[in-house]
């Protein structure tokens, strides 16, 4: 078949099969404005072997790119290194499409693999730190319990120096380029970034403790293969110092503020807070709820000391939007140092406080009482954000 | 006996139910159990567990 959907080589006998996704933009609740790949990959050798599948829909498009190199009847054994459906909603299919002899998964991955698809996929539970022979090759499997999930598990093609990473090391992309040198650098450092603020940031302490296996391990790395994004084939060590240098990440001056608003009055608060902050030398980013998206504010506050949330209140609570973003980002655990919180009011007013609730359940100490204004602010109750704002800004000094 | 909350998926570990599962019987405290014991729902270390 000459469609055009080509395997395209990664190294001796190893090939990305994967497939690319250029129109997703809502990636479970995470805007992934360049969409994304979902990649697979085929170890040719006596034991033909697929490492991880795509999401559904996709799974034509991974074996046209699998019969490129060879017939997938010929394919042994699948690995699935992370059960999540946008790695693992092709398996059934390939399954039963290809009939290999067996499946691998952690010991977790066995679990989830069952609690996702029944007893459909029979799958071998291989064990931390054990050894399948392809043949000349083989792969040692290392479990990276919740990173991001319980069944996640790296796969090391020790003879080609390839660890097939899964999640980690991975960012939403989407791109005709399959290797990370032929991509700005900017573009990649940046979607990398977003994806640990939204993805790995909770369990950094995981990471830390993951690097430090790996490199205990002495892996001598010289292709990094993530299941989203491009494969890092030149200086794949960057990928890792990054996610070193994230998972370290103390919090620094920015402050972000985030709010909305429904007649302009939590805005003209949140200039002052802004400005107050700025004066008290911290670095304020100011997010709109309206044009600004949850994972963006995410990404914003890796690395940042403080928040500042605004929020009118609507029918006695807090405004949809601003429920929505701080319950995604309570969700993450950001190391943040201070925290405050201001809205406007009608005539009950309850929002700021269920804000500084949420502040407190986030474990952020807050600067100053909460600042509520009824109605518009006048020059004094800007003045009142603007302090808000510079004793926030005291807090990252 | 103090219950445990485990900080990566919220799991809590009771002394009085145990767990189990991995054959630890109710009535073992948090310190008794052995070093390799792991969440019963996200996998991860006695480590990354905290009073409650």
């Amino acid at each position: 078949m000459n469609d055009g959907f080509k395997a395209v080589q990664v190294a001796e006998g190893v090939y990305w099969v994967g497939a690319v996704d250029w129109g997703i933009r809502d990636f479970h609740g995470y805007l992934t404005s360049r969409g994304t790949t979902y990649n697979a990959y085929l170890v040719m050798d006596r034991k033909i072997t697929l490492i991880d599948t795509v999401k559904a829909p996709f799974v034509d498009e991974m074996l046209r790119r699998i019969a490129s190199v060879v017939g997938s009847n010929r394919i042994s054994y699948v690995v699935s290194n992370h059960s999540e459906m946008d790695h693992s909603g092709g398996l059934p299919e390939v399954v039963s499409r290809i009939r290999p002899e067996k499946v691998f998964a952690s010991s977790m991955g066995a679990k989830a693999l069952a609690e996702h698809f029944g007893q459909r996929i029979p799958v071998t539970a291989v064990e931390d730190g054990g050894e399948l022979s392809l043949g000349e090759t083989s792969l040692r499997f290392f479990e990276t319990r919740m990173l991001h999930w319980p069944d996640s598990m790296f796969s090391w093609l020790g003879q080609r120096k390839i660890l097939f990473s899964q999640d980690a090391f991975g960012m939403h992309l989407a791109s005709s380029e399959r290797f990370a040198d032929l991509i700005d650098a900017g573009l990649l450092e940046k979607e990398a970034a977003k994806y640990y603020a939204n993805i790995l940031l909770p369990f950094s302490g995981l990471v830390k403790k993951l690097l430090s296996k790996v490199s205990g391990l002495g892996l001598d790395i010289e292709i990094l293969a993530p299941d989203h994004g491009p494969v890092w084939r030149k200086d794949p060590g960057r990928m890792i110092s990054l996610y070193s240098a994230w998972a370290d990440l103390a919090p620094g001056r920015k402050a972000v503020v985030v709010y909305d608003t429904m007649w302009g009055s939590t805005a003209k608060m949140a200039r002052s807070v802004a400005e107050g902050l700025e004066s008290g030398g911290a670095l304020p980013v100011v997010m709109p709820m309206a044009s600004c998206h949850r994972s963006d504010v995410a990404t914003e506050l890796l690395g940042a000391g403080a928040i500042a949330a605004g929020s009118p209140t609507l029918n006695n609570g807090l405004f949809p939007t601003m429920a929505d973003v701080l319950s995604y980002l309570k969700g993450l655990k950001p190391r943040i140092l201070a925290g405050a919180a201001f809205g406007s009011y009608g005539w009950s007013g309850e929002s700021i406080s269920l804000l500084s609730a949420i502040l407190d359940e986030m474990k952020i100490p807050q600067a100053g009482e909460c600042l509520k204004v009824k109605y518009v602010p006048d020059e004094a109750a800007l003045d009142r954000c603007f302090m808000l704002g510079k004793a926030l800004a005291e807090k990252l000094r | 006996m103090k219950k445990y909350v485990c900080l990566i998926c919220s799991y809590e570990y009771d002394p009085g139910k145990g767990d189990p599962a991995a054959g630890i019987k109710p009535g073992t405290s948090f310190e008794d159990l052995p070093d390799d014991w792991v969440c019963p729902v996200c996998g991860v270390g006695k480590d990354q567990f905290e009073p409650m």
